[in-house]
C-alpha cells in the first residue's frame, strides 16, 4: 500500500552505529557475536515489514542522546509510592545502592539475564538488543512460593541501552511484578523481557512507562504460559516520544490464559505502538485484552493485537477490545486487530472502535452543573476505567490513577479547552 | 439464470472435486502467440483496431509493470507465475453472421444453454442476423457475455439506447465514445496501481463498458457472464462503468469457467465512477474452477475493483459471493470523496478443499459526512484459507464520517483456516469507526436442533450456513440470490461429517 523501497539509508546509519559500538568492545561472547551478524545483516526494522506498518524508527537517525548527567539517585521520586522491595537500574546498569532486595525470592544481576524465549533471528530489535545488552535482573520464585511485590524500575538521564531481564515462576508460584520506566532528556531504552509462567503459576506484571518526553522506549517482552498459569499485564503507557510495547504471548499449556490489558495516554507529538501476539498453542486456553487509548494534541496511537489459534488450541476462548478517544483535530490512531485461527471449535472475537467523546453525554453532566473541563475529566477516567480496574494491586492501581490526573491536567495546561 | 439452478439439480454425481460447470467449448480461436513483449501489446492494439493514445496507454502501463515486482502480502501461496507462457489474446474467429440459430455454432449454443442463457437471448448473443429486432418487452436483463477475451455481443442495446444509457463491449466504446473512455478510463485505478493492475492495464482485451447519463434510473439490470475458455489464456478485462449525475444503476456480473488442469490467470480492473447522488449497485457471484480436491488447477483471480464516488450523496455498493477460483485476491473498495457519500461492500467468500481467499475491502473516507458498511461473511472447510483483509482509512477533512464493520467467520472442520486483517486508520476525531469480528464453529445445539426436525446433517448446515450469510445474500438482486444460495450448498457438499 506505500512506497516500496529500501529501508532509507538514515537508519543504515543508526545502525551502523550501534555496531560499530558492538565492534569497539569485542568480549569474545558467542552469543552476542551471534546477535550482531544477525543484526549486522538484518538491520533496524523498516516500514516495509508488516509488523512495522504504523510505526518508524525514522526519528532515532535525528536523535542526539544525552551523556547521561544527573545522578538516577534524583529520580528517585519518580517512582511511585508502592512500599515494596525494588531493583534499580540506572542507564540500563543495576544499582544496587538504591535497590531494595527481596527476600524470598533469587535475583541475579550484574550480566544479562539471557532467558529462553528471545528471538533475535525475527525480531530484530531484539538482536540489538542481544548484541549490546550489559546487564539485566535474573528472577527466580520458586515452586509454590507468593513472592509478594517487587518493583523493577529504570531510571535513565541519558544515552542508549539495552536491559535483559529474565522471569521465571516455578509451579504454583505467584508474583506481582510492577515494572516503572522513568527518567528525564534524551535517551534510549531497549529492553528484552523472557517470562516463564510454570503450571499453577500466576504472574501480574504492571509495567509503568513514563520515560522523558525526548526519550525512545522499545521493548520486546516474551511470555510463555504452562496448564492453567496465568500472565495477567497490565500496561500504562504514558511517556516518551516514541514507544513501541511488544509483547509475545504464547499459551502452552492447557487452560492457561494470557491478559494483556493497556492504556495509551498521548499529548503533543507522542508517537506509541502496543502491539501484541497471543499463540494459544495448547486446548482450552484463554486470551482477555481490553486496550484504550486516548489522544490529544498531534499525537498517533498504534495497537496492533494478533490472536493465533493453532490446530490443537480447540476450545479456545479469545477476545479483543481495542478503543480510542480522539481528543483533538490531529491525533490519529491506527489499528490492527488480527485473527489467524486454524482451529474449529474456537470463540474468538474482537471489536473495535473509534471516536471522541459523546456529546450527548457532555450535555449530561454539563446540564447537572458539571462545568466542561470537568465533564471531559469524568468522562475519560470512565472510558479508561473498564482497563484499570481489573488491577488487583490497590496501591499500584492508585498510583497509575493519580499519574492519569497528573497527565491530564498537564494536557488541560498545555491545550486550555481544546483538550 | 433459472436454467443454471437446473443444471445443478440435473447434477447426478455429487463428488468433492465435480465441479458442476466443467465443461469446456471447442470453438475456432484467433489467439496470440504465448509471452509478453510491446509487440504483444502491439498486436492487441492492432487486432482491436485501437487509437494511437490506447496504444501508448497500454505501453505506459507496460513499462510500469516491467519495474514492479508481484506482491506477496496476501495470505495465499501459488507456485510462481510464469507471465511469458501465457496467451494474451484470444477470440473466436470472425465470420459473416449467421442467418439463423440452425447455423450457430452447437458448441456455442450448448455454452450458452448451460449458462442458463435464454434462446431469445442467445440468437442475439450468437450475432443471428434480424435477431435483435425481434426484440420485445419480456426480458429484463441486459447481456454482455464475455466470452474469453472478446465481448460477443450485447443484448438489449437498443432498449437502453432509447434512454441515452451505454452498454457495450469496452473495445466498441473506445471507437464509438473515445472522449467518455479517455475521460475516464484510469482514474479510478491508475496503470501502475498495483502490479495486476498495471498488467492488466498493458494487456486488456475486453469488457464492459456502461454510461448512465444525467438522472437516468437505468430500466433494466444489467450483466456480464465472464468465461475463461482457452486453455493458457490468461483474461484480463476491463471494466468501467460512470454513472452521471443522479442516475442509477445496478449491475450483475456472473463467473463460471470450464474445468482446467493448468493454472490460469486471471487479473481484471473494475472502475466504478459516481457523480451527484448517482447509484451504483455491482454484484458478483463468482464460481470459477476452484482446482480439484488437492488444489490442482483452478484459476488465479487477481482482481483490483475499486469506485469512486466523486459526487456529493453518490452511493457505491458492492456485493459479491466469491464460491470459486484457487486463490482469490480482490478487494472491491470506495473512494468516497464527495460528502455524505455512502460505500458499501457485501461478500460470502466460501473456500472448501485447497481454495485460498483473500479478500475484503477499502474504504476510504474524504468527504465530510461520509459513510460505509461492511459486512463480510467468511465459510472454510476442508484445508483451505480464508481470510478477510480490510482497510477503513479517515481522512482529515472526513467530518462526521462513519463506518461499521462486521466480518465473522465460521469453520466447517478442523484442517482449514480463518482469518481477520482489519486496519482501522482514523485522523479525525469526529468519525465514528466501530468494528466487530468473530469466529466459530457451526454449534452442535443448531446442528442438534435441525436434526431433531428430521434434517440430514448436509441440509443441517446448508440452512445454518444461509442463515449465516443473510445478511448478504438479501442484498443481492432475486435472481442472483437465487443462484447463490444454491452455489453454497454445492459449493459445501462433502464438507459436512
Amino acid at each position: 500500500m506505500s512506497a516500496r523501497t529500501k529501508p532509507p539509508a538514515p537508519l543504515e546509519a543508526v545502525a551502523g552505529a550501534f555496531l560499530a559500538r558492538y565492534e569497539a568492545r569485542p568480549d569474545g561472547d558467542a552469543v552476542r557475536a551471534e546477535a550482531a551478524e544477525l543484526f549486522r545483516s538484518a538491520g533496524l526494522p523498516g516500514p516495509r515489514e508488516e509488523p512495522w506498518h504504523y510505526t518508524t524508527l525514522r526519528p532515532l537517525a535525528d536523535a542526539v542522546f544525552d551523556a547521561p548527567h544527573a545522578d538516577p539517585a534524583a529520580l528517585l521520586g519518580q517512582l511511585p509510592d508502592i512500599p515494596a522491595p525494588r531493583l534499580v537500574f540506572a542507564q540500563g546498569r543495576f544499582r544496587a545502592d538504591l535497590s531494595v532486595l527481596p527476600a524470598g525470592l533469587t535475583v541475579h544481576t550484574g550480566a544479562p539475564a539471557w532467558g529462553t524465549l528471545a528471538r533475535p533471528a525475527v525480531e530484530k530489535l531484539v538482536a540489538l538488543n542481544t548484541m549490546l545488552a550489559e546487564d539485566g535482573a535474573e528472577i527466580k520464585v520458586a515452586d509454590g512460593v507468593d513472592g509478594g511485590t517487587l518493583v523493577l524500575a529504570s531510571l535513565a538521564t541519558g544515552g542508549a541501552f539495552h536491559p535483559r531481564h529474565a522471569i521465571r515462576l516455578g509451579h504454583g508460584a505467584r508474583l506481582t511484578l510492577i515494572e516503572v520506566n522513568a527518567g528525564t532528556g534524551a535517551y534510549l531504552n531497549n529492553p528484552v523481557f523472557s517470562v516463564v509462567v510454570a503450571d499453577d503459576a500466576i504472574l501480574s506484571h504492571l509495567r509503568i512507562q513514563i520515560e522523558a518526553a525526548d526519550a525512545f522506549h522499545l521493548s520486546t517482552l516474551y511470555a510463555e504460559v504452562g496448564a492453567r498459569g496465568t500472565y495477567d499485564s497490565f500496561l500504562l503507557s504514558l511517556g516518551a516520544r516514541l514507544a513501541r510495547m511488544e509483547v509475545h504471548a504464547r499459551l502452552a499449556g492447557e487452560k492457561s490464559a494470557a491478559h494483556l490489558n493497556a492504556a495509551q495516554l498521548l499529548g503533543g507529538s507522542q508517537h506509541a505502538d502496543f502491539t501484541t501476539v497471543v499463540t494459544h498453542d495448547a486446548p482450552a486456553t484463554t486470551s482477555r485484552q481490553t486496550v484504550k487509548n486516548v489522544l490529544t494534541g498531534q499525537s498517533r496511537g498504534v495497537f496492533q493485537g494478533k490472536i493465533e489459534v493453532s490446530r490443537i488450541a480447540q476450545k479456545t476462548d479469545g477476545y479483543q477490545m481495542n478503543q480510542a478517544l480522539l481528543l483533538s483535530p490531529q491525533a490519529e490512531i491506527d489499528s490492527k486487530p488480527q485473527l489467524e485461527i486454524y482451529a474449529d471449535d474456537v470463540k474468538c472475537s474482537h471489536g473495535a472502535t473509534v471516536g471522541e467523546l459523546d456529546p450527548d453525554q457532555l450535555f449530561y453532566l454539563r446540564s447537572r452543573g458539571v462545568p466542561e473541563a470537568e465533564a471531559r475529566s469524568i468522562l475519560v477516567r470512565a472510558f479508561l476505567s473498564e482497563a484499570l480496574d481489573p488491577i488487583a494491586h490497590d496501591a499500584a492501581r492508585a498510583a497509575m490513577e493519580g499519574l492519569i490526573t497528573t497527565w491530564w491536567d498537564g494536557q488541560i495546561g498545555r491545550e486550555g479547552a481544546a483538550v | 439464470m433459472a436454467a443454471v439452478a437446473e443444471t445443478l439439480d440435473t447434477v447426478q454425481s455429487v463428488t468433492q472435486s465435480g465441479y458442476k460447470w466443467g465443461f469446456s467449448t471447442d470453438i475456432e480461436m484467433d489467439i496470440a502467440p504465448k509471452g509478453l513483449t510491446e509487440d504483444t501489446i502491439r498486436l492487441i492494439s492492432a487486432r482491436k483496431n485501437e487509437p494511437e493514445w490506447l496504444l501508448e496507454w497500454r505501453l505506459k502501463a507496460f513499462a510500469a509493470w516491467q519495474t514492479m515486482t508481484e506482491p506477496h502480502w496476501a495470505k495465499v501461496h501459488h507456485a510462481p507465475i510464469d507471465y511469458q507462457d501465457i496467451h494474451y489474446y484470444a477470440a473466436p474467429k470472425k465470420k459473416d453472421g449467421p442467418k439463423s440459430l440452425d447455423e450457430v455454432d452447437p458448441e456455442l449454443l450448448a455454452m450458452y444453454e448451460k449458462l442458463g442463457i435464454p434462446l431469445k437471448e442467445r440468437a442475439i448473443l450468437a450475432g443471428v442476423e434480424g435477431a435483435e429486432d425481434a426484440e420485445e418487452q419480456r426480458p429484463q436483463i441486459a447481456v454482455d457475455a464475455v466470452f474469453d477475451s472478446v465481448s460477443v455481443a450485447t443484448t438489449f442495446r437498443e432498449s437502453l439506447a432509447k434512454v441515452g444509457v451505454i452498454f457495450c463491449p469496452i473495445s466498441e466504446a473506445v471507437r464509438d465514445h473515445p472522449d467518455l473512455v479517455r475521460q475516464y478510463l484510469g482514474t479510478v485505478v491508475p496503470t501502475n496501481d498495483n502490479y495486476f493492475a498495471a498488467l492488466n492495464s498493458a494487456v486488456f482485451t475486453d469488457g464492459s463498458f456502461v454510461f448512465i447519463p444525467k438522472g437516468v434510473r437505468c430500466p433494466m439490470e444489467l450483466s456480464t457472464y465472464f468465461r475463461i475458455n482457452a486453455r493458457n489464456s490468461g483474461q484480463f478485462e476491463r471494466t468501467l462503468i460512470i454513472a452521471e449525475a443522479g442516475s442509477h444503476v445496478s449491475y450483475l456480473e456472473g463467473c463460471t469457467a470450464p474445468q482446467r488442469d493448468e493454472n490460469q490467470l486471471h487479473a481484471a480492473v473494475v472502475e466504478l465512477v459516481a457523480m451527484d447522488d448517482a447509484t451504483i449497485k455491482y454484484s458478483t457471484v463468482q464460481n470459477w474452477y476452484p482446482g480439484d480436491a488437492e488444489g490442482r488447477g483452478g484459476i488465479y483471480n487477481f482482481v483490483t475493483k475499486r469506485g469512486i464516488c466523486r459526487g456529493a450523496r453518490s452511493k457505491i455498493s458492492w456485493t459479491q459471493v466469491e464460491t470459486g477460483s484457487a486463490i482469490t485476491w480482490k478487494y472491491p473498495s470506495c473512494v468516497l470523496q464527495g460528502d455524505d457519500s455512502v460505500g458499501e461492500f457485501y461478500s460470502v467468500a466460501v473456500t472448501t478443499n485447497r481454495q485460498q481467499a483473500d479478500t475484503g475491502t477499502k474504504m476510504i473516507h474524504i468527504g465530510r459526512n461520509t459513510r460505509s458498511t461492511i459486512v463480510s461473511k467468511g465459510i472454510s472447510a476442508g484445508r483451505s484459507d480464508n481470510t478477510y483483509r480490510g482497510l477503513v482509512r479517515v481522512m482529515p477533512r472526513a467530518h462526521g464520517a462513519r463506518n461499521h464493520t462486521q466480518c465473522d467467520s465460521l469453520l466447517i472442520g478442523d484442517q482449514c483456516g480463518a482469518h481477520t486483517v482489519p486496519y482501522i486508520e482514523s485522523r479525525n476525531r469526529s468519525a465514528k469507526l466501530e468494528h466487530e469480528a468473530t469466529t466459530s464453529k457451526i454449534a452442535d445445539d443448531q446442528l442438534f436442533y435441525c436434526r431433531q426436525r428430521g434434517l440430514s446433517e448436509e441440509d443441517a448446515v446448508n440452512l445454518i450456513v444461509n442463515g449465516f450469510c443473510k445478511e448478504v445474500l438479501k442484498e443481492l438482486p432475486m435472481e442472483f440470490a437465487v443462484e447463490a444460495q444454491k452455489l453454497l450448498a454445492v459449493s459445501l457438499e462433502g464438507s459436512v461429517g
